[in-house]
């Protein structure tokens, strides 16, 4: 049986560097081995996969303006007739560049914050970065793009949430993300201070309902921590179904950080064309479909609708990559994460443990990959 | 809201409407999304271009595909991608 539909999304990492050290970051902990892909691969990239049939392309990283490249790829990506989305932190995204940019056919930009002050802001990005990023957002608006704002929500500010909305208006944004961190990589690292409890999470829902019902409030997209779910998400809309990642390096895989997976080689970008790749290569098949599943996923009612959730998941929480999403209550490690969600409700609202939160440091990649 | 039969729609700034040949189809594509469209829905939305009117549209289709009553699918049609934010009005 081959279903296997065309890639859509097409997500260009183009570099692990990042002026930020945010300590919910998905890149690899690893990342610091700094190989990156020449310009000439990138260009090649963006029109294999778009001969395949992928429309959204995501600029992303790290952070994207670190490659001086970028108009470059943007203006090729756009001619192919993708819709250009360009993922920043807005730290070099200056006038010149908007402005090249916009030339480029850049179509969007996602701008993130990491809170709405500069205290919260500044201390999770490890970096002074809060009025820089407002002085962007202002200049974007003044550009003409359209701005998605995204706010990666967690225990230490979703308590803020109202305030980052009313940032999000103030601001003029058209979206606002409120993506509450999903626990993987740095994220996991760090989640017992990371996750929220489960009140907080409810006042949180009611302010983002209570705005929803305002005029004047932005288009917002409420990421809830699938933790609090029982049943998983379905991740990623399907393994190798829509979304392809191309990683700094060239390291293609079928989601962002599915490179964590033990026993699956990853195929690269310089050594087969994107249509093999994505069609032949074990890396892209191995979870397609659902023959892949065992109990309880196999026999589920449900295995066509969240298709047994996330693998990195799986992996993390039941050393397994091929187990069901811990998430589910019928898997048999849910228990792990009602542990987690017990210690978060124990914890208190809003204030960190007392362990240090690790930030997205080169320093801190090499130490915990044994270099 | 807008007079529906006299407004002339437009497709949406920060939307793009496109046809895919691999997916066989036309769609929306706007920030980190994509909306695939079917036949009709097409037809009325390459329309909207802020110079036509709902009635016009309506007239034009008809003529296209020589039949008659459309009104009422066009509009609620354009309704429905007022409300998505798919079109404005010119």
């Amino acid at each position: 049986m081959n279903t296997t539909g065309p890639p859509l999304w097409l997500l260009a990492e183009l570099t692990y560097r990042c002026p930020l050290h945010c300590a919910f970051c998905y890149n690899p902990l690893d990342f610091a081995d700094g190989a990156e892909l020449a310009t000439a691969d990138w260009l090649r990239v963006l029109r294999e996969a778009r001969a395949l049939g992928a429309v959204q392309c995501g600029f992303s990283g790290g952070e994207p303006m670190l490659r001086d490249d970028l108009e470059i790829l943007v203006a090729e990506a756009h001619r192919l007739g993708y819709y250009t989305n360009l993922l920043t932190s807005g730290i070099g995204l200056d006038e010149r560049r908007m402005a090249a940019l916009r030339e480029s056919g850049l179509d969007h930009i996602q701008l993130s914050f990491q809170d709405s002050t500069r205290e919260v802001n500044d201390f999770l990005s490890s970096t002074r970065t809060f009025d820089r990023k407002r002085a962007v957002a202002a200049a974007i608006k003044r550009h003409g793009y359209p701005m998605v704002l995204n706010v990666v929500v967690h225990r230490l500010n979703i308590d803020h949430v109202d305030r980052i909305i009313a940032m999000a208006v103030e601001l003029g944004a058209e979206y606002l993300e409120l993506a509450n961190a999903q626990y993987y990589a740095w994220a996991h690292l760090n989640r017992e201070q990371l996750l929220p409890s489960r009140d907080q999470l409810a006042r949180a829902e009611a302010v983002v309902a209570d705005w929803r019902r305002r005029p004047d409030a932005p288009r917002i997209y409420h990421v809830v921590p699938d933790y609090y779910e029982p049943r998983p998400k379905r991740c990623m809309n399907g393994w190798g179904a829509v979304f392809l990642t191309v990683t700094p390096d060239g390291t293609a895989l079928p989601c962002h950080t599915a490179r964590m997976l033990p026993g699956l080689a990853f195929p690269n970008v310089r050594d087969r064309s994107v249509r093999e790749i994505w069609y032949d290569s074990e890396g892209f098949n191995r979870y397609r479909g659902d023959g892949w599943m065992r109990e309880p996923c196999r026999s589920c009612p449900e295995k066509t609708r969240d298709l047994g959730g996330c693998r990195c998941q799986a992996y993390l929480l039941a050393g397994d990559p091929a187990a069901a999403d811990p998430v589910c209550t019928r898997s048999p490690d849910r228990v792990r994460v009602d542990a987690a969600i017990a210690r978060a409700q124990d914890a208190g609202d809003g204030r960190p443990p007392a362990q240090p939160l690790l930030f997205r440091t080169p320093k801190a990649s090499c130490a915990l990959a044994g270099r | 809201m807008n007079d529906a039969p006299l407004s002339k729609p437009r497709i949406a700034r920060h939307y793009r409407l496109q046809w895919e040949p691999v997916q066989d189809c036309h769609v929306l594509l706007y920030p980190e999304g994509m909306v695939q469209l079917n036949r009709s829905a097409a037809e009325i939305l390459m329309r909207c271009d802020g110079t036509r009117s709902a009635a016009a549209i309506v007239a034009e289709l008809e003529t296209a595909f020589a039949t008659t009553g459309l009104a009422d699918d066009v509009a609620h049609f354009l309704a429905h991608a007022r409300d998505q934010h798919w079109i404005e009005h010119a």
